[in-house]
């Protein structure tokens, strides 16, 4: 099954690799991984979207609290929450194509962010489901590159994610 | 007041309560050394190679119950010293190392020495740090003993660039060390801890199954020991927790697992009740997974929560330090006021007597013929009282001895448990003798291991330590040629240790003792010469059967109850 996990971690040297090198040593998947500084500068937040069965991912949370800079984990996946991700996609848009292009993004609510002769840049934030679906129809347009930021995500309600609960 | 890294490096290691450090200088370490030389706070231990110095440092810290402490230099003094924090993170041992690099304008240039060592020990070490400005030092150096010496044990690197060392700045010694990231839970839960004790209460064929954090939590020996005979349940020892418990209690079953006993194997097998004490179901314990303690409920006591439910599931799991909670247990033992089946008990140990009848350690030592290992064993316990701090390397050897040496106290044991690094036990002797120079240190090790940290002689010598080096020579990898004659139809692929030294002589030229010993009746003479023995190391070159094989034996892959037995 899949799971998104928020990790708490002192925002110093090498603790991205302290979290990829634990993954690759005892072997667990990671589908996406999300870091930036969080609204305490001495701590970064990151997303993690991993797979597996409750056994392996009660290990893969064990294994990242042992991890000495970080500060806490939850599993969002076992709450309401939300997820949000992000794509940047170039697509080919010449004479014919020009105006199926603008209509697919007006369709998924994305934003034009680039525009050149041969080709539309879109921008477009929504579950990574949406983002799927709005990959698989461009795609036949012809897709020049695109990149995603894999998702990030937090609880809902008013309750916060910090040091102190 | 202002000081240079090297000078807060000293300072700080002194508070620490420092008194040995093991080492060896090169030359991004030399602004330490320097100081070492000019406060001249502490002993400095000089080991002959890296590896040698993380081994005594492993051996130092189980047999003083401090931390180690090991200073290498850059780039290979870093590499070499990796196998040695590696075993120290597989068996949980505090050690913290020092290690010198580059200076910080160098990293990352392929500089002369230079090697990436927070990168390289990162999956070898508990945590590791890198220092790039000289007003982090002295915060974290505490840090570093703080998380080696805590939670659950192990090793911390900390890697400091050469101009660090020589830089200058305000000293303030962090006295308070609080880590936000970083709290290890001590103490059970009570509601747990009464829950277990309402299982042990009701259990009707239960197990005690304890390991290596007997060894390390200090005094908890005394509280295990206290509450089994309380309870009047049998207990069983993993490799690392040989020592936890006296070997000559009638509750003993010896140690289970791969080369256990059958009677620790068949209880463990049949058991209703599992009670896991500081230990982690290592492969090498359970055997085949699915048909480990089938008939069980599992308690499992761990001060580390990745290890409880990650092999086995915990039916209750209790998260704290071992000695506290066995604390706790008794307490809570006291306050139920109830008392264990006796009449299913009673039974159990029936069945367990009978089990032990099989005499699974039992040989035969013919005077006229050629010395068997199990024989060289029980006459270094005979004659050392079991009181002797016994050292091994890795293969037969080690399981002989952890079969018939027989423990009677804690932090005697020196062995490679998780990692089985062969040329562990020298080393790690000569650490254990650095901290206890009045004791009796003895190395048990095969002929193949004993070459893997020989060099250390001349620290031995150098430092006046009388470890006496047993070694159970049979002319091959024992254990490695077991497996080949068991599983490989005895295709003896490179197994035969070829052209081996004279280790009478290698002994001698190091300036030590050495003896070669080929008759059963010589075996106590030369033993009782080694005792008498306290200026010098020595060497006994027992000349043993060449192809004993280690039983009990449970095959890779096997259930516990699937022994072969001969």
């Amino acid at each position: 099954m899949r799971h998104v996990i928020t990790v708490l971690v002192e925002n110093e040297f090498g603790v991205l690799t302290r979290i990829a090198g634990l993954f690759s040593a005892r072997g667990y998947n990671i589908e996406s991984l999300n870091v930036a500084p969080s609204s305490d500068p001495t701590m970064s937040r990151m997303t993690l979207v991993t797979r597996g069965d409750e056994h392996v991912i009660e290990q893969i949370k064990k294994q990242l609290n042992k991890l000495i800079p970080v500060i806490k984990t939850e599993d969002l996946t076992r709450q309401e929450h939300m997820e949000r991700e992000m794509v940047l996609v170039k697509v080919q848009a010449r004479d014919a194509t020009r105006a199926e292009v603008l209509r697919m993004a007006d369709v998924f609510r994305a934003k034009v962010v680039d525009v050149a002769e041969a080709s539309y840049t879109l921008e477009l934030t929504g579950k990574s489901k949406k983002l799927d679906a709005f990959l698989r129809m461009l795609a036949p347009l012809g897709i020049i590159e695109m990149t995603r930021t894999g998702p990030v995500g937090m609880r809902r309600g008013s309750e916060g994610f910090t040091v102190g609960d | 007041m202002k000081l240079t890294g090297a000078e807060i490096f000293v300072e700080c290691l002194k508070r620490e309560g420092v008194e040995i450090i093991f080492g060896y200088p090169g030359g991004a370490v030399l602004p330490m050394y320097d100081e070492i030389f000019k406060k001249n706070y502490f002993r400095h231990i000089l080991v002959r190679h890296e590896q040698a110095a993380l081994h005594a440092a492993n051996g130092y810290a189980r047999a003083s119950g401090k931390c180690g402490v090991a200073l290498v230099t850059s780039g290979p003094g870093a590499t070499n010293a990796v196998t040695g924090l590696a075993d120290s993170l597989a068996d949980s041992i505090p050690t913290v190392c020092f290690s010198g690099q580059v200076p910080t304008h160098l990293i990352g240039n392929d500089a002369f020495q230079e090697a990436d060592t927070v990168g390289i020990t990162r999956s070898a070490t508990k945590h590791n740090f890198l220092v790039k400005r000289v007003e982090d030092l002295a915060l974290t150096i505490r840090q570093a003993f703080h998380i080696a010496t805590t939670g659950r044990p192990g090793p911390v690197l900390v890697d400091i660039p050469k101009d660090v060392a020589t830089a200058s700045c305000e000293f303030r010694y962090p006295e308070q060390v609080e880590m936000r990231s970083y709290k290890p839970v001590t103490r059970g839960h009570q509601g747990q801890i009464r829950r277990a004790v309402k299982m042990m209460l009701a259990a009707k064929r239960p197990v005690f199954y304890t390991g290596g954090a007997i060894n390390g939590a200090r005094g908890s020996a005394e509280l295990l020991t206290k509450l089994v005979r309380r309870l009047g349940f049998p207990i069983t020892n993993t490799l690392m927790g040989l020592g936890g418990f006296p070997y000559d209690d009638e509750h003993f079953l010896g140690m289970l697992g791969m080369h256990g006993t059958y009677e620790a194997n068949m209880a463990v097998s049949h058991c209703d009740l599992l009670i896991a004490i500081g230990a982690r179901f290592d492969d090498r314990v359970t055997g085949k997974i699915e048909a480990f303690a089938p008939e069980a409920k599992v308690i499992h006591v761990d001060v580390d929560p990745s290890s409880i439910s990650k092999n086995v599931h915990a039916h209750l799991p209790i998260v704290g330090d071992v000695k506290v909670v066995l604390g706790q247990m008794l307490e809570a033992l006291d306050a139920a006021r109830g008392e264990p089946n006796a009449e299913a008990l009673k039974v159990w140990w029936h069945q367990i007597n009978e089990w032990r009848e099989r005499d699974c350690l039992h040989f035969e030592q013919d005077m006229d013929g050629p010395i068997k290992p199990q024989y060289v064993i029980k006459r270094l316990h005979e004659l050392t009282r079991g009181e002797a701090i016994i050292a091994t390397e890795v293969g037969q050897h080690q399981m002989w001895a952890a079969q018939h040496y027989g423990f009677r106290q804690p932090h005697r044991w020196l062995t490679s448990g998780g990692l089985g690094t062969m040329g562990y036990g020298f080393p790690a002797a000569i650490g254990a003798q650095i901290a206890r120079p009045d004791a009796t240190v003895i190395d048990i090790a095969g002929d193949a291991s004993i070459q893997m940290n020989i060099q250390e002689l001349s620290t031995a010598m150098q430092h006046k330590t009388p470890v006496i080096i047993a070694i159970l020579n049979n002319s091959y990898m024992g254990m490695v040629r077991q497996w080949q004659e068991m599983f490989y139809e005895s295709r003896y692929s490179h197994s035969y240790c070829d052209s081996l030294p004279d280790f009478v002589q290698l002994a001698e030229a190091y300036g030590g003792v050495g003896m070669r010993v080929e008759r059963p009746g010589d075996v106590d003479a030369a033993i009782e010469k080694a005792l008498a023995n306290r200026d010098t190391f020595t060497v006994i070159d027992f000349i043993v059967t060449k192809e004993e094989n280690v039983y009990p034996m449970v095959p890779a892959g096997a259930a516990l109850n699937e022994m072969v037995l001969a």
